[in-house]
């Protein structure tokens, strides 16, 4: 089982929860576990978050493990210049 | 593989990393040779042009273009109605490229037209008419926010609050970051600094304007040459709202006269698709200046509140912020990125930041280096040096002491790794500009930035050539001097000579996908792919050398540019260098080439220090900046001389956004200063030799080290400049640019109510 925390805005979306908990293994499962469990946060998902694991962020690793215990952030997806 | 498993060993020498060769496309450059956007030409090419709303907002009720069509010479003109309709993520993107039922800035493309000459399609241009019914606009953040407002778009209602309003407004989406309770914070505090901030909007300022030249053939197959920071976003995209099979679009990108963010998405290529398509005749459109800067994207203008607590010895016990964000008439301004980096220099229990995605009557803003992070910034750092101001804090010493670190919980949310804040600010305080005497009517200023850089979907093809040179493909525009760096990488893993290796950017149906150029990804994504192509070629030489002495691949090793076998077992072999596996490859097994296909993850967060002396006159407000120094972590310079390019690059651009750059609207709605006379950006002659330190924190993400280096250089500028001129002219500026009509203003009141100079 691993907490999920969303990040700033993400939060706001959902409804003003800041945790979740899911059994995942990797970020592709994590991203389906919470989008079966927790509905009201498809659309925000569906607009693509970043993942950051223990202070790493992912833009787009569906099959990124996820360790037991890690720190897991969703954050908006990045943009640069 | 785990992200800090990539990084090599930490006591591993470079022979060409970290040296400073010439750079592959200098001479072409500087003779000429070297084709941008506009140098491409085709047979029976005809000219584009593209008809502009005079209006900041208007509703367009009907456009008859007949008599433009009955011009002789005129080939083709198009509308919106020639583009395929969106509903998607390309909606925006198509109003923007041509407008619908609205004109929503002054500037907004409305139709175009193909002609036989310049002088024919600008008067086809006159022969259109569009008959607008003009509405109520508005171009200022704080106004577009007011409840009396006029609406850019009646179906827009504010996302991210909780419950949805009722009625629909000009705030796209409402943003939050941050943790633990501000007001718990607050009441720790000994010192509190409270201001309101405002930054005008800045564009990017690149020299060369947008240009293409695109050709659709009669069987639907296109042809795009265009200057972009993605050839690959351009092709999708265009394909998208021309409603044209990818593989049927081949864009190749040109040199590039600079980007800065700002040709991360497009503007008048599919219109140039879309005309060549209509006409039958390859079409090329070359932006003038003037629609540079009234239909490209510029930043955001801003207008944020910040307020920060400390304790007398020097502890942050709370910061706040509100940002309000206008980005243009669309939805997207980078206002959570402003959120999200607003606080991230500090290791802070109590932070929040509220920021507010606004739309105005203005051209869609697009990225510019580290988008949304140099306004909050300005705010934020300006109120830290005013903070370290009232308790009486060496502002170095400040910052440092309430540094973010490995371990620190972000501002935006996880917890850092290894980072560089403090070893920047320890390099910026042990630099001799820090001990520099000042004169009188001169000031000091210091200030702190951060960026995330990501990395990206990357490609690369790397052939060994028979003669042992080898061809580099890439797929990431060379905004700053990626080919030499990755020239630089490849050399070094194949152990051969910087010379032996060319880099080309490839178009693309020659490699596969890649992101754009952005993000401060390429030396990061792009390195980490030639790396790994030139280690899977390295596989390939030494099977081939293995195939030569007749023993395993897994005996042979790779050493100095040298096949050699792996020990006295494998047999007794004189080492065979790449150019000889190279000479022989045809009858070894055939062409050697390494490939690397890859989405790089792993890019690591950079941060910088800048150091800034000036001089403000009293008398005119003018402000000359003495010294400026640029500390920041490149986690590993690959082309030093390249990196150091980037910091100026970036204090230079910050110098201008500070003290001249702003879009200025009239009571119209109209920009009143599209052209680089009246938009200052600064030259040579205004600026100070940049000093840099490169500071070196290896980023575990990438073999060497390596973390992008382009857009922290912008964030820090602002504050850093605004708190010099606030101590050089004793009162604090709050607004960027400091031109000298504000200084000279805010040193007036300053006197008027018995501040300095009473």
């Amino acid at each position: 089982m691993i907490t999920v925390k969303l990040g700033g805005t993400l939060k706001g979306t959902a409804g003003g929860q800041e945790a979740f908990e899911v059994e995942a293994a990797n970020v592709r499962q994590m991203l389906t576990k919470l989008e079966s469990e927790h509905p009201a946060l498809k659309p925000l998902l569906a607009k693509g978050v970043a993942v950051a694991i223990n202070g790493q962020i992912y833009r787009d690793a569906w099959y990124q493990p996820i360790p037991p215990d890690s720190e897991v952030f969703l954050l908006p997806q990045l943009a640069g210049g | 593989m785990p992200l800090d498993a990539r990084l090599d060993a930490q006591d591993r020498s470079f022979k060409v990393v970290g040296t400073r060769p010439s750079r592959p496309d200098g001479i072409d450059k500087v003779t000429g040779r070297a084709r941008f956007g506009a140098d491409m030409s085709a047979p029976g090419m005809l000219v584009g042009k593209v008809l502009r709303s005079p209006h900041p907002h208007a509703r367009i009720r009907s456009i008859d273009a007949s008599a433009a069509e009955a011009l002789p010479g005129v080939k083709a003109v198009v509308t919106q109605a020639d583009f395929a309709t969106q509903d998607g993520d390309l909606h925006d993107t198509l109003i923007n490229v041509m407008a619908g039922d609205k004109a929503l800035y002054e500037g907004h493309a409305v139709a175009a037209v193909a002609a036989t000459t310049t002088a024919i399609a600008q008067k086809a241009l006159k022969l259109i008419e569009v008959d607008y019914e003009v509405l109520p606009h508005v171009t200022d953040v704080d106004a577009a926010m007011a409840p009396d407002a006029p609406l850019l778009h009646d179906d827009m209602v504010t996302q991210g609050v909780e419950p949805a309003p009722s009625k629909p407004s000009n705030v796209a989406q409402r943003h939050e970051f941050g943790h633990g309770d501000v007001e718990a914070g607050f009441a720790q505090a000994e010192v509190i600094v409270e201001r309101a901030f405002k930054t005008e909007a800045a564009h990017q300022g690149y020299i060369e304007p947008h240009a293409c030249l695109a050709s659709v053939g009669p069987d639907g197959q296109g042809e795009l040459w265009c200057c972009t920071q993605g050839h690959y976003m351009v092709r999708n995209t265009c394909a998208e709202l021309l409603g044209m099979d990818i593989s049927k679009l081949r864009v190749t990108a040109s040199e590039i006269g600079g980007g800065f963010g700002g040709k991360t998405t497009v503007f008048v290529e599919p219109v140039a698709l879309a005309l060549s398509r209509k006409a039958g005749h390859p079409v090329k459109i070359v932006m003038t200046r003037s629609e540079v800067f009234r239909a490209t994207g510029p930043t955001s203008s801003s207008s944020i509140w910040v307020k920060v607590g400390a304790t007398k010895d020097g502890r942050i016990t709370a910061g706040q912020a509100e940002l309000r964000y206008q980005g243009g008439a669309f939805a997207g301004s980078p206002v959570e990125f402003g959120a999200m980096s607003a606080f991230a220099c500090y290791d802070l229990e109590h932070i929040n930041v509220v920021g507010y995605d606004v739309v105005a009557n203005r051209p869609k803003q697009a990225a510019y280096r580290a988008p949304g992070a140099p306004m909050s910034a300005f705010a934020i750092e300006s109120v830290i040096s005013e903070v370290a101001d009232k308790i009486g804090m060496d502002p170095v010493d400040f910052r440092l002491k309430n540094a973010a670190k490995e371990g620190t919980e972000s501002a935006y949310g996880p917890t850092y790794g290894r980072i560089g804040l403090i070893e920047t600010l320890e390099a910026a305080k042990a630099h001799p500009n820090y001990q520099a005497p000042l004169g009188p009517n001169q000031g000091r200023g210091v200030a702190c930035g951060f960026w995330f850089n990501f990395g990206g979907q990357t490609c690369v093809n790397l052939n060994i050539n028979v003669d042992g040179t080898v061809a580099l493909a890439l797929g990431t525009p060379d905004i700053g001097g990626s080919r030499a760096s990755m020239c630089q990488m490849a050399a070094e893993e194949l152990g051969i000579a910087y010379d032996n290796v060319r880099a080309i950017v490839a178009d693309t149906s020659s490699l596969g996908y890649n992101d754009i150029t952005e993000g401060s990804r390429t030396t990061f994504s792009s390195g980490l792919a030639t790396i790994e192509a030139a280690r899977d070629a390295i596989t390939r030489l030494c099977e081939r050398a293995a195939i030569m002495w007749g023993i395993p691949a897994d005996a042979v090793v790779w050493e100095n540019g040298h096949a050699k076998p792996a020990g006295p077992n494998a047999g007794d072999f004189e080492p065979l260098s790449l150019a000889e596996i190279a000479k022989v490859s045809g009858s070894t097994g055939g062409p050697i080439a390494g490939h690397c296909e890859v989405n790089a993850e792993g890019a690591g967060v950079s941060f910088a220090t800048h150091l800034v002396d000036v001089e403000v006159d009293p008398e005119t407000g003018a402000t000359e900046v003495l010294r400026y120094l640029v500390v920041q972590d490149a986690g590993k310079a690959i082309h030093p001389s390249y990196v150091e390019g980037q910091y100026q690059g970036g204090a230079v651009q910050g110098i201008g956004w500070a003290l001249n750059e702003e879009y200025i609207y009239g009571e119209d709605g109209r920009l009143q200063n599209p052209g680089f006379l009246d938009y200052r950006i600064p030259v040579a002659s205004d600026v100070p030799m940049i000093d840099t330190v490169i500071v070196e924190i290896p980023n575990p993400g990438h073999p060497y080290g390596v973390r992008g280096v382009g857009e922290t250089s912008i964030v820090p500028p602002l504050a850093a400049i605004a708190n010099a001129v606030s101590h050089a002219a004793g009162v604090r500026m709050t607004q960027v640019p400091m031109s000298p009509p504000r200084i000279l203003k805010a040193i007036d009141e300053a006197k008027a109510n018995g501040g300095p100079g009473a």
